[in-house]
């Protein structure tokens, strides 16, 4: 399976995550710069972390505009699996493929540290690996990561299915403790914390290595139910 | 009594954030735009009964003093009755 | 060039002596412009030219099989093996950060991020030692708090945002800091030995290529400005402050070293202080070349600018390079491609000047050697060190509740726990930090060859105000000893001189023994000095701060998972590795104890015998690398018992039960700071004990851990009694508390 990593200009976790998908978790992965149009042959779509265009606007806010964006609106839409890491979620957010923003966190400060997450759902492509209501122990690394939308887009995710993590303990003010949301058609999924620092036994957990080997079970099926 | 208070950098000063929101701007066709300044707005709502000049003197303090950094930014204010 | 009215006036606001401005007569043969004289101020400025330090750097060890590159580029190298090579470098950007605190901290960590990928290595972490006044200082609390927050936030912005992990260092709060605080940032990065690229500017013809951000009026003066003590008027002449923008800095990272793999880059340099002159001038005196440039081609960001305010500007993200003739399309289109600026401003020539011209007018030209390599040098005089503080030391009373005692040391400024601002650093992008803040050393892996970099920040000011010589080798040690205890061996080292006025004997005493007790201490440790930086006149208003060294030093170790401090689990052995050590009340005055508990400062800084220092490092590293020990933490801050409660702070808040059997008096042997010592937990007494006997090194089993308590007994005698979660609150929560004073919670 092919993962492309969209590389805009303030990047910052885009070889993080090329070297999760081909070093950890043993599947090829290719840099997309945000200038493309196409994403070439990616399987599946990665929006690293960041600062963007240094977030100077909001974050993720000039980065939608990239050319690569109506590229994966167009992978998207057509059913294509695309993973937000938070920089990613928050373009995301801002492009309106997820619903909701992401706005500073309650604390006002940036706040690096390993938090626990609860998987609530494993019917998507990125937790089928795991079970419901499992504890993970994934990084968060960010200063405006508290999730907001208004009651009738929390209520519509919770009814759906659509929250897929949620904080044990809520570091930054996110409505309903949300790390991570999907889209309706649930091939979209942005979320704050980083799977791939927790990839390698080295960093301390492979909690985040799931969501990448979901990714990959759902590929193959995909996959065999075509042929 | 309310005030409204705007920091800006100062113009000899850089302003990352504006530079990029200019570039940005550019690239999506407003090539009218020659430069961008991004700043801050505050509004202070001040206890009732505060003379104007009394208000004056301490919203120029509290920008002096806290909302602004005068070694780097520009501050202006109104006051709105 | 148009005749100067260059006035006494004019000569002293540009911070040169009468001396060195008959000596700028003489060897241009005319009286300069007014350009060359802001040009020859900040390159003999103390700053650029370290013209009161340099004859004493030159005592400092800076060699060894493993250094590549030693001072005098924009940082030092050394072989880490497999091809591999790691550059780092500290620098200070203490004036700046206590006028504009995040800007000035967040300019501090762009400035040496350049120099790391100036270089060609990209930058894989970051490290920082701070000093502030007392965050509750009658006086000065609230602005020591607001400078803390300032410089932390400023950091983490401009790490964060870059992308360069921010994973370790220290801080520590002194009165001395209150009018000038420390902001010194570390930077190492990574690359292969054939990637190094080196500042200079070769090839006569070759063009010289401006890259990066434009030109403004920032900072105009920055490099006098740092040279010259804080007054009241000073303060006035405030605009010198320059924000960074740490996203053009990302991008700049990115260009240049995709531009050096095209292969038609001969020399760069970053921009930093004296921005474009002291670029062009030491490009091209390490090149033995000239290097003419017309201003006009300089991209500039505000209107008007003359001369003189183009070449000293200081704005901040900007690079010069040279390039191959003919191939500087090639450099342009990789600039392009991340929307970058970059115009062709000159070119190398073979008269060795710098010749500065505006629209074709000659406004400047100086032989470049004369401005880099031929600033005055000056043999200070100096005399006995400046302390304040008595030798003798007064009546210790016996503590009533030694229990209580430790929870003051764990809860002062300077032990208790920097969560609060390393919290806020982004420690883990690039998933390299195998260890990250908060422990011994931090270690991050590079992943192209296996092996790790462990790489460690110290400085002790109450030593080294106490006795700077031996100061400086405490310093060396520790941070030797912090380095072995995670199992790496230290191999080199970059340092950071925070001195008050060198122009007073007393202030210039300390600098020189200082340099001495670290070249002793740097040579005997193995560890060369391949960079650093001198930043002197760090004194308000007549008031000088602690002489403040700061050393970091980088050692290599395999790649695996880390040693770290805290006590894993019940039922292991606690070794004191290096025994109880010697103290009096004379070497007990600079102690953390002394600090916080009896709020005084007196004596010497404890003995050091350097062999068996040594030993003690060879000790521990075996036993790290072996997997013998399941933790280990070295003794500094706080001695034994501070030692022993930071051990019980991990996830699991194992305690220990410790029986100590010693002849000093409990306040001594718990918090005296002699060094060589070292505290591990293991399952395997035995081997580790054989281990340290191996290595010549005293070690006694001094008790178990224990779930959830500390309890610290001397020959039977209980000392220290306390649930851990009662320390870690204490220890965990401190700073958070200081930076909150109760009257302004709401």
């Amino acid at each position: 399976m092919k993962f492309g990593v969209v590389v805009f200009p303030g990047s910052n976790c885009d070889h993080d995550a090329w070297f999760a998908v081909q070093h950890n978790l043993g599947h090829q992965a290719e840099f997309i710069w945000h200038d493309s149009t196409r994403l070439g042959d990616a399987d599946a779509v990665i929006l690293p972390g960041g600062f963007s265009y240094g977030d100077y606007l909001r974050c993720g806010a000039i980065a939608k505009f990239s050319p690569v964006m109506n590229a994966v609106r167009a992978f998207a839409a057509a059913g294509g699996p695309v993973l937000g890491i938070c920089n990613g979620f928050q373009i995301l957010v801002e492009a309106g493929l997820l619903p909701g923003a992401l706005v500073r966190n309650r604390g006002l400060k940036f706040i690096c540290e390993p938090v626990q997450l609860r998987c609530e759902t494993t019917a998507c492509g990125f937790t089928s690996t795991y079970a419901k209501g499992q504890i993970l122990r994934v990084p968060i690394a960010h200063g405006e990561g508290c999730y907001v939308a208004d009651p009738r887009t929390l209520d519509e995710l919770a009814a759906e299915d659509r929250i897929v993590f949620r904080y044990v303990e809520n570091p930054n003010g996110s409505l309903g403790d949300i790390a991570g949301i999907l889209n309706r058609e649930r091939n979209v999924l942005g979320m704050m914390p980083h799977p791939e620092r927790a990839a390698d036994p080295l960093m301390g957990s492979t909690d985040g290595l799931g969501v990448f080997q979901s990714m990959v079970q759902s590929f193959a099926r995909v996959a065999s139910a075509r042929s | 009594m309310k005030a409204r208070v705007y920091v800006s950098f100062k113009p000899t000063v850089l302003d990352p954030q504006g530079v990029a929101v200019r570039s940005a701007l550019h690239s999506l066709g407003f090539d009218q735009v020659d430069d961008v300044r991004q700043g801050k707005f505050f509004e202070i709502l001040l206890a009732g009964g505060l003379s104007a000049a009394e208000a004056r003197r301490q919203i120029e303090a509290m920008a002096q003093d806290v909302l602004a950094n005068p070694v780097i930014e520009d501050y202006q204010f109104e006051l709105i009755e | 060039m148009s005749a100067s009215t260059i006035t006494p006036d004019l000569i002293a606001q540009h911070q040169l002596t009468g001396e060195e401005y008959a000596k700028i007569v003489a060897t241009l043969g005319r009286e300069p412009t007014l350009t060359e004289l802001g040009i020859f101020s900040v390159m003999w400025s103390e700053h650029c030219s370290y013209k009161s330090s340099r004859l004493h750097l030159k005592k400092l060890p800076t060699r060894s099989p493993r250094v590549l590159q030693g001072p005098g580029e924009n940082a030092g190298i050394i072989d880490i093996g497999g091809g591999y090579a790691i550059a780092f470098k500290i620098e200070s950007h203490n004036h700046p950060s206590f006028i504009e605190p995040f800007q000035g901290a967040a300019t501090g960590v762009g400035g040496i991020l350049r120099d790391i990928f100036t270089m060609g290595a990209r930058p894989i972490a970051v490290l920082n030692a701070l000093r502030f006044g007392p965050l509750d200082d009658p006086e000065h609390g609230r602005r020591n708090r607001r400078i803390l927050e300032g410089v932390v936030s400023g950091i983490a912005h401009y790490g964060n945002c870059f992308g360069v992990p921010t994973i370790g260092g220290e801080c520590v709060f002194e009165q001395a800091y209150n009018g000038n605080p420390l902001v010194n940032v570390f930077a190492l990065g990574v690359f292969r030995q054939d990637e190094v690229f080196y500042a200079r500017a070769a090839g006569v013809g070759n063009p010289v290529i401006y890259v990066g951000a434009k030109t403004g009026r920032d900072g105009i003066h920055g490099a006098s400005m740092a040279s010259a003590e804080f007054s009241e008027e000073s303060k006035q002449k405030r605009p010198n402050v320059q924000v960074g923008d740490p996203f053009m800095e990302k991008l700049l990272l990115e260009a240049c070293l995709e531009a050096m793999k095209t292969g038609a880059i001969v020399g760069i340099q970053d921009m930093g202080a004296a921005g474009l002159t002291c670029s062009t001038c030491e490009m091209g005196s390490r090149g033995g070349t000239g290097i003419e440039i017309d201003l006009q081609h300089v991209p500039q960001r505000e209107t008007g600018m003359s001369p003189y305010e183009i070449m000293l500007s200081e704005s901040q993200e900007r690079m010069l390079l040279v390039a191959e003739k003919g191939r500087e399309q090639e450099v342009f289109a990789v600039f392009r491609k991340w929307g970058l600026d970059a115009a062709t401003i000159g070119q190398v020539t073979g008269d060795g000047l710098l010749r500065v011209k505006d629209h074709g007018r000659v406004v400047a030209e100086i032989p470049n050697r004369l401005l880099a390599d031929e600033a005055p040098l000056y043999d200070r005089p100096y005399a006995q060190p400046f302390r304040r503080a008595p030798l003798e030391a007064p009546h210790i009373p016996a503590s009533p509740d030694l229990t209580r005692d430790l929870l003051t040391v764990l809860a002062s400024g300077d032990v208790c726990s920097k969560r609060w601002i390393w919290r806020q650093y982004d420690y883990m992008v690039r998933t390299n930090t195998l260890a990250g803040p908060g422990g011994d050393a931090a270690i991050v892996r590079i992943k192209e060859t296996g092996a790790s970099v462990a790489m460690a920040l110290d400085g002790n000011g109450r030593f080294c105000y106490l006795d700077p010589r031996q100061g400086a080798r405490l310093i060396v040690a520790e941070c030797c000893r912090n380095l072995s205890v995670v199992g790496a061996e230290p191999v080199a080292a970059t340092n950071n001189l925070n001195f008050g006025n060198p122009e007073r004997p007393e202030i210039m005493a300390q600098l020189v023994a200082a340099i001495e007790g670290m070249g002793e201490a740097c040579a005997f440790f193995e560890t060369p000095i391949t960079g650093g930086n001198v930043s002197l006149y760090n004194e308000t208003l007549g008031e000088g701060i602690f002489p403040s060294p700061v050393v970091g030093i980088v050692g290599l170790l395999p790649t695996g998972p880390p040693v770290t401090v805290d006590f894993k689990q019940p039922e292991r052995a606690v070794i004191l590795l290096g025994g109880y050590g010697d103290c009096d009340a004379v070497r007990f005055g600079g102690t953390q104890y002394v600090k916080a508990v009896l709020r005084g400062l007196w004596g010497l800084p404890p003995e050091l015998d350097m062999a068996r220092e040594k030993r003690v490092h060879a000790a521990a590293r075996e036993l790290a690398r072996a997997g013998l020990a399941d933790s280990a933490h070295d003794l500094s801050d706080g001695g034994l018992a501070v030692a022993l409660a930071e051990a019980c702070f991990g996830p699991s808040q194992t305690g220990a039960a410790i029986d100590l059997d010693a002849d000093l008096r409990p306040e001594f042997l718990l918090f005296h700071e002699g060094p060589s010592r070292v505290l591990i937990s293991t399952a395997d007494p035995e081997r580790a004990l054989a281990v340290a006997r191996a290595h010549q090194v005293e070690a006694s089993v001094i008790g178990r851990t224990q779930p959830g308590r500390l309890t610290i007994r001397l020959r039977g005698e209980t000392l220290v009694d306390a649930e851990t979660a009662r320390l870690y609150v204490a220890w965990d929560r401190a700073l958070e508390r200081a930076l909150r004073p109760a009257h302004e919670t709401s």
